[in-house]
């Protein structure tokens, strides 16, 4: 029976059931639903077809291969340990919108064809926007709606560019795609928004920082991957998707050297993180597919560690603002480590999860002569090491006292950091288990004499020149601190640059938004002047103004009929008795009217 | 009763009850004679479809007298599939109107509302069924009079003038049809209009046939409220009383659109319209201002129930776009369209009636917070709303599919992606009724008194059900409209 139901249903049912279940056992089933569905996922295994007609098509609800399975595994261990981690909260519309939102986003990844995948798309995207605006706050509403206008028209495109796809292909079935086509390029467009590519992405910075301390955890973990996903699937090996990975890679990294709201550095490096994938995909090989799973997988547990973290500070501290936080290890000693655990992660340290699955992406592009991409993720890497792995816990725990003195995180809080640090470290240790899993056979051996030298290289020298740079006094602890970062390309850019292009690009961005943001007013009242409540349009007519308007369309009509065989004489005298009636009607109501 | 009858009983059963309704004179009686005979076309009009679908057409022979001669009833596979959406909205809004129309109107003048509403069906169905041009006028001026009178009995005085204006356009519509009738009937001699079909295929460009087509396009797009002689429409469904809106908003345009049908291809024959002459690119033309200058006018409005009028009139922009596809999907999208429409509007104008009866009226001042005090009705409301906009899973979508379908298939992308970039514009007019009912707070004016009465509510929500149920099970409105379209492009 639970064979035929798709594991992301199991998820939805358990969070429609949620509200009208007693307060006590709702956090216990939200939290052992997706264990169900793991459980699920591992007996039915690859190869698992459910069918349905519906719409007149045959329908895979569900088909399971390793690489959905790979995505399927990670996504219901991330949905188990956000219910953990948000255990105490069971009122309101988050729980239940959290459950709905993986899954339907798991349902997603088991999608065999667009319009199911299609279906889930939209569903997911208007539960996770639910759970932007359980942020409570006006800028959570903005966001929100933001947020969700974004989501639905990536969804748009979606079903535009399905239905092209049906009209070229003749099939709705979700396989490997391709640019080729115009259906090609707006699916293309419709995952590439979802996954926040360059200059798509400001959606994501600006909704995740804006939900509650746990929405923002759920949030990280699906929708992004959802889209990696979906390129996977359908754009593996598009060279396209190299260039604009290494762009995403390297450009959050100015904004989040520059940002203050640690929520929001995070949001930014989770856009620089989701870089790494899809140049993974681009390059199309089996490593670099296999680096991009695995880099998912690794990223949705750290990146989940690292906003629990934070989420944990914002409730004990009240804020999550650098400038205002600092020695909280005195106070949260636990939630310090874990955030470490996390940044350690993040950086790819030895030994921790980011290590064995980001250098399978690198090593595959310079296997494959893309010598300058290869340079971009170093310089990546870097960036990561400084924002996420320096500036995060830094600031928040350490730097100088703020003189916070707060509770250590709940207890269910810490257990769900736990066990997402244990993952990460696990990982990290033993890859064998992650490899396995993977879409494609793995041959590669993370833990070679060189490649630990190499990364331990970056990350000493930066620790080096960080606290060289901090002992001489040069920096000023606060903001200046921040730029003391690793390796020689960030340095030599330096944090001035850093901030005039960032200032550069605001500007610029600015200018379009402020110029898009006129024509689109002078554009709305135009409309309005036409349709609003008083427009030409929208006016109640005269009866006789109503009629005028039949007998210009019979006159049209019959014009255009004998256009080809003109008889003016005719046609005018078979209309001018309905001309001269509405004429006299029109008239005589406008006489009443003036009345 | 066999089946050779049935295309006459669907239509003389409401006929009947009108007058039986007249003389009972008083509400509870005219009521019960009123739901009776809409749920006895219902159950002949789906045993009606039964029978064509599996036997074809059904031809019955008024007075025995045979056609071309006597009058003939003729129910094919798309009049059938018409007669069970007509009868079948009937036969829900009938029980919904004992509440609605008790409320809003006086009481002693309820047995003509029940009279007349039973004539409005009658002459509806009669319409449908008839293979006879001229009893097709007939039935026309009965359902349109009656039409009038029931608009005429809204509560706001501003009734009397929308149905005033609805009664002279609607008049001019009926005149020039006729006048078309006539110089077919000049021209054939025959007003059977299968028979007058295959005499005009000789005939069909000379000047007075050209002509009747002209006027039989302007007089119809009146009656079905074509973009830009939609006018009478919005006030019209503004102000009538709740149950008319429901019922004529539902069918009465609907049944224009199988008028119209019927005669571009049962009687000039998809040559002469669609070929020779630039019927399909005017038509194109128009439906496509109406989508967009409809949804956006929709959007300004103040009044939900007005809001909803102008969304009417983008949706038959919708229907009428498909038929200007002439392809075989763009048949099928618009009589699914045809049929998903007029359920989902009529739940739509039945619960924003049960919002006007606890209301006074549906502005949106008297929205806000609306889901606290009228879950349901705001929760079905929201349903319906996302029908209108076409999203997977609701009738809607299943018609905005096939239209893009169409609109791909005959090469036309710019008009698939107009398609979608308009649902836009309905979702941000739905949106509007979400803003007010669920994110604002509870407002000075929204009612108090809780739900809507269960026979509001239930009849309501059958139709929401069903906005539901055919997007999911399309079996009966797409293979029926599909049948129906294969038909007309034979």
């Amino acid at each position: 029976m639970i064979a035929e139901l798709p594991a992301g249903l199991i998820l939805v049912a358990a969070g429609l059931a949620l509200p009208l279940l007693p307060r006590a056992a709702r956090s216990p089933v939200a939290a052992a639903a997706p264990l169900l569905a793991f459980a699920q996922l591992l007996w039915i295994g690859p190869g698992y077809v459910l069918e349905k007609d519906a719409f007149g098509f045959t329908l895979q609800l569900v088909r399971t291969d390793r690489l959905s399975l790979a995505f399927g595994y990670i996504f219901t261990i991330a949905a188990f340990l956000n219910a953990i981690y948000a255990w105490r909260v069971r009122e309101g519309i988050e729980p239940p919108a959290a459950l709905v939102y993986a899954g339907t986003a798991l349902a997603a990844v088991f999608a065999g064809d667009f319009l199911t995948l299609f279906i889930y798309w939209e569903l997911s995207a208007v539960a996770s926007a639910l759970i932007v605006w359980a942020g409570g706050s006006a800028r959570a509403y903005g966001a929100g709606m933001r947020y969700m206008a974004v989501q639905l028209g990536s969804g748009m495109l979606l079903a535009a560019g399905a239905a092209l796809r049906y009209a070229e292909a003749g099939s709705l079935a979700f396989e490997h795609v391709g640019l080729g086509s115009p259906g090609g390029a707006l699916l293309f467009l419709a995952f590439g928004i979802k996954c926040a590519f360059p200059l798509l992405h400001n959606w994501l910075q600006d909704a995740y920082p804006e939900a509650s301390a746990t929405g923002t955890v759920v949030l990280s973990a699906f929708t992004t991957k959802l889209s990696i996903y979906a390129l996977a699937r359908g754009f593996a090996g598009t060279e396209m998707l190299i260039w604009i990975g290494a762009a995403m890679t390297a450009f959050p990294i100015f904004y989040a050297v520059i940002e203050n709201d640690l929520r929001r550095v995070l949001a930014y490096s989770l856009n620089n993180q989701l870089g790494f994938m899809v140049v993974g995909i681009g390059l199309g090989t089996d490593m670099g597919l296999n680096g991009a799973v695995a880099h998912a997988f690794a990223h949705i547990l750290y990146k989940a560690l690292l906003f629990m973290s934070m989420g944990a500070v914002l409730l004990r501290a009240g804020t999550v603002k650098g400038t205002e936080l600092g020695g909280l290890y005195k106070s949260m000693p636990l939630t310090a480590g874990l955030c470490m655990v996390g940044a350690a992660s993040i950086s790819a340290f030895p030994l921790f999860s980011a290590f064995v699955s980001k250098s399978m992406v690198l090593v595959s592009a310079a296997e494959q002569g893309y010598t300058f991409i290869w340079l971009v993720l170093v310089f990546a890497s870097a960036g990561v090491f400084h924002h996420s792995g320096i500036k995060v816990p830094f600031f928040a725990f350490f730097a100088h006292d703020s003189g916070i003195r707060c509770k250590e995180a709940p207890a269910h809080m810490l257990v769900a950091m736990a066990l997402t640090a244990l993952l990460c470290v696990g990982i990290g240790v033993f890859p064998g288990a992650l490899y396995a899993i993977l879409p494609m056979p793995v041959d590669y051996v993370p833990y070679t004499a060189s490649h630990v030298l190499a990364q331990l290289q970056l990350l000493v020298f930066s620790g080096l020149a960080f606290s060289w740079l901090k002992r001489r006094g040069i920096y000023p602890p606060e903001m200046r601190s921040v730029n003391l970062d690793a390796d020689w390309f960030y340095r030599r850019l330096g944090l001035r640059m850093a901030r005039a292009l960032a200032a550069l690009l605001q500007r610029l961005f600015d200018a379009g938004r402020e110029a898009s943001r006129q024509l689109g007013e002078a554009g709305a009242a135009l409309l309005e002047r036409l349709h609003g409540s008083e427009g030409v349009l929208a006016r109640t007519w005269s009866t006789g103004g109503m009629a005028l308007w039949a007998a210009i369309l019979l006159a049209a009509y019959l014009l255009l009929y004998y256009a080809d065989k003109v008889d003016r004489g005719f046609i005018f005298l078979l209309i001018l008795p309905f001309l001269i009636g509405a004429l006299g009607l029109w008239a005589d109501s406008r006489r009443r009217d003036d009345d | 009763m066999s089946a050779e009858q049935l295309p006459a009983l669907v239509v003389v059963a409401p006929l009947v009850a009108a007058p039986v309704a007249l003389l009972a004179r008083r509400a509870l009686p005219a009521w019960m004679v009123a739901t009776a005979a809409c749920g006895f076309s219902f159950v002949a009009a789906l045993a009606l479809a039964v029978q064509v679908t599996s036997g074809g057409a059904v031809s019955y022979a008024l007075g025995s007298w045979p056609p071309p001669w006597g009058i003939e009833y003729r129910v094919d596979v798309l009049s059938a599939f018409v007669l069970v959406l007509v009868s079948g909205v009937a036969t829900v809004v009938a029980p919904f109107a004992w509440a609605s129309a008790s409320a809003e109107l006086e009481r002693e003048r309820l047995y003509l509302f029940y009279a007349l509403y039973c004539l409005c069906v009658a002459g509806l169905l009669g319409m449908t069924a008839t293979g006879d041009a001229f009893n097709l006028f007939v039935f026309m001026e009965i359902a349109s009079l009656s039409s009038y009178v029931l608009i005429a009995l809204g509560r706001d005085r501003r009734a009397l003038l929308s149905a005033y204006q609805y009664l002279v356009l609607g008049t001019i519509g009926a005149t020039f049809y006729v006048i078309g009738i006539g110089l077919l009937y000049l021209m054939t001699g025959t007003l059977n209009m299968a028979d007058m079909a295959a005499r005009l295929s000789d005939i069909s460009s000379t000047r007075p046939v050209l002509a009747a087509l002209a006027f039989i396009t302007v007089g119809v797009s009146l009656k079905l409220a074509l973009f830009p002689l939609h006018l009478w429409l919005p006030n019209a469904y503004t102000y009538a009383p709740s149950a008319v809106t429901a019922f004529l908003a539902a069918t009465g345009t609907k049944v224009s659109v199988y008028v119209l049908l019927r005669f571009y291809f049962g009687v000039f024959g998809t040559r002469i319209v669609l070929e020779e002459l630039p019927m399909s690119q005017i038509l194109l033309a128009l439906s496509v201002v109406a989508i967009v200058t409809a949804s956006l006018v929709a959007l300004w409005q103040a009044d939900l129930k007005r809001l909803l009028a102008y969304s009417s009139i983008a949706q038959i922009g919708y229907i009428t776009l498909g038929i200007s596809m002439a392809s075989r999907e763009g048949l099928t999208a618009a009589v699914v369209h045809l049929f998903n429409h007029g359920i989902t509007k009529g739940a739509l104008f039945l619960l924003v009636g049960g919002v006007a009866l606890r209301a006074g009226h549906a502005g949106f001042d008297r929205l806000q917070g609306l889901a606290r005090t009228m879950p349901l009705t705001s929760l079905g409301i929201v349903i319906a709303g996302l029908s209108l906009i076409g999203t997977p899973g609701t009738a809607g979508f299943v018609s905005k599919w096939y239209l893009v379908l169409g609109a791909i298939e005959a090469g036309r992308w710019w008009l698939a992606a107009f398609i979608v970039a308009t649902s836009l514009i309905a979702v941000a007019y739905i949106w509007r009724f979400v803003e007010a009912a669920y994110l604002a707070p509870l407002g000075g004016a929204t009612p108090r008194a809780g739900e809507a009465p269960a026979a509001m509510l239930v009849p309501a929500w059958i139709l929401v059900a069903a906005s539901v149920w055919f997007g999911f099970d399309t079996s009966y409105s797409v293979q029926g409209a599909a049948r129906a379209a294969a038909l007309l492009l034979q």
